[in-house]
């Protein structure tokens, strides 16, 4: 009897919990929605794609071209992943199958405390450290630039990346692995192969969420990207993403103006691609685990 | 009649960490010869045969006292690289544990990993590595089909051709039929009597009736330690030890 009421309460309290999250997650969805309808009334969505640039406070007519914010965010993304990838599989892989216990001792926290630096630390590092860099190997004035965004970018999808992508390799049977090793196989060849391959849905959802890190950061392309405002030339010119933005002119923006509606609209756009790129790492995941 | 000795353990003793899982073993393995290792659960039979292909360094706090040899040099010297022996003492698990790639690929895997590029050389060896182990009737049609679809018997055969496509001298199969029905049991028996004209065979085996029909000699293990060694039907008919008399009729284990 006594049991009974304890476990409704513990199952409502979890329910309730559970309830609370969809709630919010709704709720934000409303507002970015309320607050990002009325710039349809002033911008058609073929304009915002047409327009080569976002120029809201141009004097004649100010333009709302998301499409090099789009491209800007697409680039430094992207450019994270192609860092991040095969440095982040390849430290999983050693960490989970090459690596003597002694060295995953002190790896495994080390990449926790790479998880926990501040972004805007990482920023200050793109300033005086990885851009100068770039300065010195390409001869240019100006290292803040798209190739900045993603270093920094693939340094904070890392850690997510190492720890998701090891456990989805922890989780592969160790008869593969004997197998491997039986047939004369050595370590890396087993984990190349064998491990990799039968882990690979649960190492893309370590990769999308990665991604889903890199493409809502703020404060570190903010710092080292150079935030121009034309469209993007190249990785090694100045970009200015979603994110930094937002961050810059939502707080100088005059309310209920177009352009504050606007950028309801691209923090609406951002929220779609997280969301799907979330639900995408959800679904290689559910994939990983019922595999094994 | 005994045939050449292929691999000797000489006064082996194995621990993890400080359990001691086998004791003093002495024991002789003949060249195209089936050898049983027989015994009750937990006696350290799965532990004994993979010593013979260090199968035991995967494990961190594995410790080995005493010498195993494979054609008189010893296998677990440090300058031999685990790697070649493996190549020359292939396994066969208790589990079939087909990789989860085509069967085609499982197949390849053991030559590619091993620097073979040659694509012909490739296919060639797996078609005959299938037909040794009397699984190309059933495969050739769909050898890119993933392994994991094939039935259990058809795995364990499919594990037994991926062995043999590196060509070993010498095959381990620790309980190959135990999750097996016995039609498969009989086709991998009737394999395993195939193969011990190419190759030397250490089979472990839960089951009595199996040891006395495919082996030529039997250990019997008991608590780490080997009880009794001999020609099979001498340890079925007349076995010298009491302990081992119990355990072939069932009286215990
Ligand atoms: N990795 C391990 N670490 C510690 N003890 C082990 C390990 N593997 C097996 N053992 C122990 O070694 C003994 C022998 O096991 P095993 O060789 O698997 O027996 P069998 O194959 O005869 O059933 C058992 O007592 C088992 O608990
Ligand atoms: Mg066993």
């Amino acid at each position: 009897m006594n049991r009974r009421i304890k476990e409704k309460i513990i199952e409502g309290f979890f329910f309730l919990n559970g309830i609370i999250v969809i709630g919010i997650l709704v709720g934000i969805f409303v507002i970015l929605v309320r607050n990002a309808w009325p710039a349809f009334h002033d911008v058609s969505i073929g304009d915002m794609i047409r327009w080569p640039n976002w120029n809201p406070d141009a004097y004649t007519t100010p333009t709302y071209g998301v499409l090099p914010m789009l491209m800007s965010t697409l680039m430094v993304t992207l450019g994270s992943l192609a860092v991040a990838v095969p440095v982040g599989i390849g430290a999983a892989a050693y960490l989970s199958d090459v690596a003597s216990p002694r060295v995953r001792e002190i790896a495994k926290p080390v990449v926790e405390i790479l998880a926990g630096i501040p972004s805007v630390v990482l920023g200050f590092l793109g300033i005086v450290l990885v851009g100068p860099m770039i300065c010195k190997l390409t001869g240019r004035y100006n290292g803040l630039n798209a190739v900045n965004g993603s270093i920094l970018l693939a340094v904070m999808a890392l850690p997510t990346i190492i720890s998701l992508s090891e456990d989805a390799l922890g989780s592969v049977p160790r008869s593969y692995e004997e197998a491997s090793l039986a047939l004369g196989a050595n370590k890396w060849q087993t984990v190349i192969n064998v491990k990799i391959p039968a882990a690979a849905s649960g190492i893309l959802a370590a990769c999308m969420l990665g991604m889903g890190r890199a493409i809502g950061e703020t404060m570190t392309v903010l710092m080292a990207t150079g935030n121009a405002a034309e469209f993007p030339g190249s990785f090694l010119g100045p970009v200015k993403t979603m994110t930094a933005t937002i961050a810059i002119e939502l707080g100088e923006v005059a309310y209920h103006t177009t352009h504050y509606y606007m950028l309801f609209v691209v923090g609406l756009m951002l929220f779609i691609i997280t969301f799907f790129i979330n639900l995408a790492a959800d679904v290689f995941f559910h994939k990983h685990t019922r595999a094994h | 009649m005994d045939n050449k000795i292929r691999m000797k353990a000489r006064d082996v003793n194995f621990y993890y960490g400080t359990a001691q899982i086998l004791n003093g073993i002495n024991l002789d393995i003949f060249a195209n010869n089936v050898t049983a290792i027989i015994g009750p659960s937990g006696c350290g039979k799965s532990t004994f045969i993979r010593l013979l292909n260090r199968m035991h360094e995967l494990v961190p706090n594995a410790r080995l006292e005493g010498s195993i040899t494979l054609d008189g040099s010893d296998i677990m010297a440090d300058a031999v690289d685990p790697v070649e022996i493996r190549r020359k003492v292939g396994m066969v698990f208790q589990k079939p544990n087909p990789f989860p790639k085509s069967i085609f690929e499982n197949i390849a895997y053991g030559l590619e990993i091993n620097g073979t590029r040659n694509k012909q050389f490739i296919e060639d060896k797996v078609v005959e590595s299938l037909k040794k182990a009397v699984l190309w009737h059933e495969v050739e049609k769909r050898l890119h089909d993933s392994a994991l679809r094939l039935s259990g018997g058809q795995q364990q055969r499919l594990c037994i051709a991926r062995c043999l496509a590196i060509e070993p001298e010498v095959i381990l199969f620790d309980e190959p039929c135990a999750s097996l029905d016995p039609i498969s049991t009989h086709k991998v028996e009737e394999l395993i009597l195939e193969l011990k004209k190419v190759y030397t065979i250490v089979i472990v085996t839960h089951n009595m009736q199996q040891a006395a029909r495919v082996s030529d000699h039997t250990g019997f293990f008991y608590m780490g330690k080997l009880v009794e060694f001999g020609r099979t039907e001498d340890i079925f008919t007349r076995p010298r030890e009491k302990r081992t008399e119990d355990y072939i009729t069932g009286r215990f284990g």
